[in-house]
């Protein structure tokens, strides 16, 4: 049977990987090559890397350091952050990313969602989006998590996944770094419209996160998060076992 | 040395990356000498069955590894690369493969469970056949690697070395003789796929 898959995210300003709470304050963690190596060696069954200042400053992706990456570790890779293009997707595939992760860019050209699943497959191209609660309804932010696009992110999510996006991560602004638990109403709502690997994004703060989301919701097929892990709040090897215990297919060792 | 074979499907970057990691001496070639000269080599492979078919023929390389593989020299075909080995795929319409091994390459849909999300893509638990391989020598029944794939071989048991579950049972690894094929990555299976890689370097 298939794993569920614990997946740490690297955000990445200036060549450091950072996390801040609800996307302000920023705090230097440690060095990606690094984290990435640390991860790989440690259970985390894939790891997402976003240049978060991409989309504000358009700042492209500092690929020597994907590279090194990329060479270091051998579980798949998720590169996002700054891709507006076909030219991008090819720019960090060639880094050795496996999929690449698509935010803004889609926003501002959604045309860009199937022009890649057409050229690199739909297993390549992951939706990720902001999702923030406004006026009852869920809506999609853009840069960052910074500006209202006025959609609805629910219909925005069944689009690009009709247009070939292979994996939707949903981060919910409303809990991302409160550490009080996954958005499982949220997320209860994507699995409802899609057929394709949904990742919880925003809110785990301990192992029972992670276990009532899979518990909760048996379609949400990977949990993703940084700051408790790259704290070492949550250990990823102690979080599996637990999981496991809990009746949750993992990958263990 | 081992040659990973170009013909201008996909990127080569990872999976050279994770020979280098474990000490194996490779070549990322399209060239037919460098091929020929190798001890070992690789087939990977990456999108459509039809287009990756026709490249490796119109590169001539095709040949190459059909007479590389009867002369006894091991050969890994990696997903695509693997699914290349065998006589057909039905991957829209029909195309022909390699012939290297007997069976052909099916799509999961309508052949798996409905409620299963196609590609199958993600960490699954290998399951040996009786004989374990030798490709498998450095690793155990469960191990888990990492899928991404619709389509699957089928038709092959006599070569089947390794399967995963997925609604049913997932042709996951083969060999016949000399010439083996993983579904999965290896190259993206953290240490199991590293120590897959490592048992392949090692084989005479």
């Amino acid at each position: 049977m298939i794993t569920k898959r614990i997946i740490p995210c690297l955000d990445v300003k200036n060549g450091r990987v950072v996390k801040g709470v609800n996307f302000e304050g920023l705090n230097d963690v440690s060095s990606p090559v690094e984290l990435a190596k640390y991860y790989s060696d440690n259970g985390a069954d894939e790891l997402v890397f976003y240049d978060i200042t991409a989309s504000a400053e358009g700042r492209s992706l500092f690929t020597d350091i994907l590279t090194k990456v990329a060479s270091t570790i051998f579980i798949p890779l998720t590169v996002g952050g700054g891709i507006n293009t076909v030219d991008d997707f090819e720019r960090v595939l060639n880094c050795g990313a496996d999929k690449v992760s698509v935010n803004s860019g889609a926003i501002r050209n959604p045309q860009l969602v199937e022009d890649a699943a057409r050229k690199y497959g739909d297993q390549c191209v992951v939706l990720s989006v902001d999702v923030k609660r406004v006026d009852g309804e869920f809506r999609v932010f853009a840069k960052g998590g910074r500006e209202d696009t006025g959609m609805e992110a629910i219909s925005w999510i069944k689009r690009c996944v009709d247009m070939g996006a292979g994996e939707v991560v949903v981060n919910s602004i409303d809990t991302d770094g409160v550490k009080k638990g996954f958005d499982i109403e949220m997320l209860d709502a994507v699995c409802k419209v899609v057929n394709v690997p949904v990742i919880a994004s925003g809110g785990a703060g301990s192992k029972e996160d992670f276990v009532t989301l899979f518990n909760t919701l048996p379609k949400v097929d990977a949990g993703l998060a940084a700051s408790i892990f790259h704290f070492g709040e949550v250990m990823i090897p102690d979080l599996k076992q637990t999981l496991a215990q809990n009746g949750i297919t993992m990958r263990i060792k | 040395m081992i040659a990973i074979v170009d013909y201008g499907v996909g990127n080569l970057f990872s999976l050279k990356s994770s020979f280098e990691s474990i000490g194996a001496e490779i070549i990322v070639s399209g060239d037919e000498a460098t091929i020929r000269n190798a001890d070992k080599i690789i087939l990977p492979g990456v999108g459509a069955f039809e287009d990756a078919a026709e490249k490796l023929r119109a590169s001539g390389l095709d040949k190459v590894l059909i007479s590389e593989a009867q002369k006894g020299k091991p050969i890994l075909g990696i997903c695509l690369g693997m699914q290349m080995l065998f006589e057909k795929s039905f991957e829209y319409g029909e195309h022909k493969g390699l012939g290297l091994i007997k069976g052909s390459v099916i799509p999961m849909d309508g052949t798996i469970p409905s409620d299963l999300k196609i590609p199958h893509i993600g960490w699954n638990a290998l399951h040996f056949t009786k004989n374990k391989s030798e490709l498998f020598k450095y690793i155990s029944e469960n191990d888990c690697v990492y899928f991404v794939h619709s389509y699957y071989a089928d038709g092959c048991d006599d070569a089947v070395i390794a399967t995963a579950e997925y609604g049913k049972e997932i042709t996951a690894a083969v060999q016949s003789k000399n010439v083996y094929g993983c579904q999965f990555h290896p190259e993206k299976s953290g240490n199991v796929g590293l120590n897959i890689l490592k048992a392949f370097c090692e084989m005479e």
